[in-house]
């Protein structure tokens, strides 16, 4: 009995010892082997992006040998009839460009305000369940934004801020002189504004968190209001953070396609250069959605890749752009109060 | 500004009495001004504070907003036979949305079981086997230019609009096989994922002790095994969040499905064949002039985000008080 429990115990600890330790040469190969695999995995981010690069430049080539880079970037048709094809990408960027601007006026601001509230006056009692109930904000997915946009938002907006804006200013300044329609590129811009606010709001949260507290001590020392302390010592420290949290923003909604589809309106062609506030539009995503499972001909197909090629060398330089600045003030700033 | 940088000025230059009088001066002055301003500076404090909370409360009105229609709306169609029937006819309101319910999980089900292990095991070669600190060799220094890639092409990824990503399942899967099918969306979808589960596990790994690490090898256990079960082992609950995290993502993207997985009113038939998908669904039922139409959508709306809402607090109890942070709103 006892001997054949000591015999398990020697069984059992030979058994975990050469699991865990095993002999040498296993032992050696089973590294290189694990070393490989997470290499290999790391390495297939890499595979990804050239897999990338090149589906968007293969299917576009047709259209950029058809147009040329420039004349597609520059052409203001979106022509599919035979013969008489012609492509161009400009409205779309106009409008692309156009109702992130807006969203990004009208966001950005506000998600400061926010990380400023939950950063700098909010106790942690408050700040930790608003910051989950923004960040529930970014949970929804866009499709959900777009359908509360289209059935719900859309007449909110139209009745309460763009007729009042037609009827005041549209009369002087022709950029507010459009008779609303609620589906326009300033309902979109102002739906993306709700979408980009829980990202750039708490990365700008965890920006002037990483601003040292000895800063803050040294303007309130000085007699500063806690406004005072955030504009003279806060912001400036974090700046390249804070911006770089904007930029972030600038790219989701640049590249945001499903709710833009449900409300720009969707023009076409020329006309989708936005002229006043309250013009229908398209952005280069939003065209692609629409238009991908109907279009009538390669060209066609291969000019939305296009719009596509566009819209990734727009992302990637916004992207690339921001992390940089995000990182820098992230990493380096030793004494933060995370 | 200038004034004071005067005053500092003298303050390093003086010495002795005369230093005293003019940090005295100094103070006398600083004084008068913010008595001066006092009122004024407390009362735009104030406003700011007041315009803090108003931001606030307009970012939660829309939350608000949203989640009272679709529920409101939603609950309204609600039924076993919703849930469970393809739809019937387009513009009757007989049918329900049960081919898109079943393509979201067999699609994003493949998705997860081609990213999930990819993003993990390229999370720990970033972490365990990528030291951030430079070393001195060509080959540490080799390796550490390698990673740095990695994370810059990982955020890259995350940056990408989804519907380029789209684009590229469109190109690679759908016009290889010649068909729209359920590999293209998962393909496309774990290219959402991997970025997102590998930078979480990176960053979770990255706060598994040393000690532990240190413990396996003074016992000589291999650093596959040291990493597998001890550090990955400590380090499961923050690992499991990013992945569900990155589930919550993909389940409700849309624009990657259109041009990959197309959508169908079909019960899923194969993999290398058409499915449908909740946001899918929801897009082309909106996109209907009908009033039924849109109460569907409301309904699949609903469902959709009942799903996200459970896995979004499934994250929340996992890391509940063990330190782990969920960043839901930055990836």
């Amino acid at each position: 009995m006892t001997s054949g429990s000591i015999h398990l115990n020697t069984d059992i600890k030979e058994r975990v010892s050469s699991f865990l330790v095993g002999d040498r040469k296993r032992k050696k190969i089973g590294d290189k082997v694990f070393h490989g695999l997470v290499l290999g995995t790391a390495a297939y981010t890499l595979f990804i992006i050239v897999i990338v690069v090149f589906s968007v430049g293969v299917g576009s080539a047709k259209i950029f040998s058809h147009e040329g880079f420039i004349g597609f970037v520059t052409g203001t048709n979106w022509n599919a009839v035979e013969g008489r094809e012609s492509y161009g990408a400009l409205p779309y960027i106009i409008g692309t460009l156009m109702s992130s601007g807006i969203a990004l006026l009208i966001g950005v601001p506000m998600s400061l305000g926010i990380a400023f509230f939950l950063a700098e006056m909010a106790p942690s009692r408050l700040s930790s369940p608003l910051s989950f109930v923004i960040e529930l904000l970014a949970a929804v997915p866009s499709i959900i934004y777009g359908l509360w946009a289209l059935f719900v938002f859309r007449f909110l907006i139209k009745d309460w801020i763009e007729t009042p804006l037609y009827n005041t200013l549209g009369p002087y300044i022709p950029f507010f002189n459009q008779a609303p329609f609620g589906l326009d590129v300033f309902s979109a811009g102002i739906v993306l504004a709700i979408m980009i606010i829980p990202i750039v709001s708490s990365i700008s949260r965890d920006v002037m968190k990483a601003v040292p507290d000895t800063q803050r001590e040294a303007a309130y020392s000085l007699g500063a209001t806690r406004w005072e302390t955030s504009r003279m010592a806060v912001f400036p420290y974090g700046k390249s953070g804070l911006l770089g949290a904007s930029i972030l923003g600038l790219g989701r909604a640049v590249g945001e396609t499903m709710l833009v589809t449900l409300i720009i309106g969707n023009a076409i062609g020329p006309s989708a250069i936005p002229t006043t506030l309250f013009s229908q539009s398209q952005t280069l995503s939003s065209l692609i959605a629409n238009e991908f499972n109907e279009a009538s001909s390669d060209l066609q197909l291969s000019a939305l890749i296009g719009l596509g090629a566009v819209l990734l060398i727009l992302t990637m330089i916004i992207n690339i752009g921001a992390r940089l600045m995000v990182s820098k003030m992230v990493k380096v700033s030793p004494g933060g109060r995370e | 500004m200038s004034n004071s940088d005067e005053h500092m000025g003298k303050k390093d230059k003086l010495s002795g009495e005369k230093s005293r009088n003019a940090s005295s001066d100094y103070r006398q002055i600083f004084h008068e001004v913010s008595l001066k301003h006092a009122s004024r500076r407390r009362i735009t404090d104030k406003i700011i504070s007041i315009l803090a909370i108003v931001c606030v409360i307009g970012a939660i009105i829309p939350l608000g907003s949203i989640l009272l229609e679709v529920i409101k709306n939603g609950a309204a169609v609600i039924s076993i036979q919703f849930l469970t029937q393809p739809p019937g006819s387009i513009g009757s309101d007989s049918g329900g949305i049960g081919p898109a319910i079943q393509g979201t999980l067999i699609t994003v089900g493949l998705a997860s079981l081609i990213g999930a292990p990819i993003g993990i095991l390229s999370g720990i070669y970033l972490s365990e086997f990528a030291p951030a600190g430079s070393g001195k060799g060509v080959k540490e220094r080799a390796i550490s230019f390698f990673a740095n890639t990695i994370r810059l092409f990982n955020d890259v990824l995350t940056g990408l609009p989804s519907i380029v990503i789209g684009i590229v399942g469109y190109v690679t899967i759908v016009l290889a096989i010649n068909s729209f099918s359920v590999w293209a969306g998962a393909f496309a979808l774990s290219i959402i994922m991997i970025p997102i589960i590998s930078r979480v596990t990176e960053e979770t790994l990255k706060l598994v002790p040393n000690s532990l690490r240190e413990a396996g090898y003074s016992l000589g256990i291999s650093k596959s095994k040291i990493t597998l079960f001890i550090v990955l082992k400590y380090a499961k609950d923050g690992v499991l969040t990013g992945v569900i995290l990155a589930i919550a993502r993909i389940a409700g993207e849309t624009a990657p499905l259109i041009m990959t997985i197309l959508g169908t009113s079909l019960f899923f038939t194969g993999l290398t064949g058409p499915v449908d998908a909740l946001p899918l669904k929801i897009w082309r039922l909106a996109s209907q002039p009908y009033e039924s139409a849109h109460a569907f959508g409301w309904g699949a709306a609903l469902v959709l985000i009942l799903i996200i809402l459970i896995l979004s607090a499934s994250i929340r109890i996992i890391a509940h008080g063990k330190g782990i942070r969920v960043r839901t709103g930055t990836i």
